[in-house]
């Protein structure tokens, strides 16, 4: 099984790193960015095709180790 | 005074931090590295500065799992003090023993340059000598950041050990360096027996080399 995990910061929190992306795509002529946020994209690949077991265990990884849930939200998606 | 210095791969403020214990303590510290799994008897625990683990995934992340810190963790809850600074700091945060994140700089830029700090609580171990401070930050993300709700329980609990301020203690926008909310450059946990601050006292421990402001802190926790 692939999971793909998607990180991104809290909307309340500050993302310099987005604020410079949509400065450069504007300058570059890219109009009508509103914002960017940037985020990480995590590939895991999982013994077994138990999704429901899987989905648990990738919400703990994410919980003790992959996102930092004081700045971060996670999702999880199992194809 | 038996002290402990803690070493990751990736680690590069220990042996300062080492020489900074001896020269103020006497006493060497013990370097315990992180696959070790128990600290014997120790007045002082410090997670030194550096980059643990190449910074991958987030800063102290990595570190925050290695062996040796489940065994900082029980001795920090049984009120050893424990020091973690610059990337200790961040580790310190990663293995929740102190509150809030830290982020990019808001800069986004590695800032490696001396800045003054104040001390906001003269009642922890750390902090006794109720200072006005210059020494040497070197980070990339030292961005204080907490919630509205965990900024306002740290304020209430005292836990807020430093503030970035100008050389005269005056705590304002332009001395804060990075970004970090009301200039928090150093917090403690909510028993003060824990403190992380992202200024690196152990670069500031002699005159001939830029200042030896960074031995008040060693001093008011090893006297």
């Amino acid at each position: 099984m692939l999971a793909k995990i998607h990180i991104t910061l809290k909307k309340d929190v500050l993302d310099p790193q987005g604020k410079v992306i949509a400065n450069s795509l504007t300058d570059l002529g890219f109009g009508g960015i509103q914002s960017v946020r940037q985020g990480k994209y995590i590939e895991i690949i999982l013994d077994g095709d138990d999704k429901n077991a899987a989905t648990v265990k990738l919400n703990k990884m994410c919980e003790k180790l992959l996102a930092n849930l004081v700045i971060e939200d996670y999702s999880v998606e199992i194809n | 005074m038996k002290s402990h210095v803690i070493v990751f791969p990736g680690s590069n403020c220990d042996r300062d931090v080492a020489v900074a214990i001896e020269k103020i303590s006497g006493s060497a510290p013990e370097m315990i590295w992180h696959k070790n799994t128990s600290i014997e008897h120790s007045d002082l625990i410090i997670v030194p500065g550096g980059f643990s683990y190449g910074d991958y995934l987030r800063c102290g992340a990595i570190a925050s799992t290695s062996p040796i810190m489940h065994e900082v963790v029980q001795k920090a809850k049984a009120g050893v003090p424990v020091i973690g600074i610059c990337n200790g700091f961040q580790i310190l945060i990663e293995t929740s023993l102190l509150d809030g994140a830290l982020i990019r700089n808001n800069s986004l830029s590695f800032i490696c340059r001396d800045i003054h700090i104040k001390a906001e609580n003269s009642t922890s171990i750390f902090t006794k000598n109720n200072i006005i401070a210059k020494m040497p930050i070197a980070h990339n993300e030292g961005n204080y950041f907490a919630s509205t709700e965990t900024l306002k329980k740290i304020k209430d609990h005292d836990q807020i050990a430093f503030r970035y301020c100008d050389e005269h203690g005056v705590v304002n926008e332009q001395a804060n360096p990075n970004g970090s909310m009301e200039n928090i450059a150093g917090i403690l946990n909510d028993t003060k027996n824990v403190l992380g601050l992202m200024p690196h006292p152990e670069r500031a421990i002699e005159i001939n080399l830029g200042g030896d402001d960074g031995k008040h802190i060693f001093e008011s926790v090893l006297n």
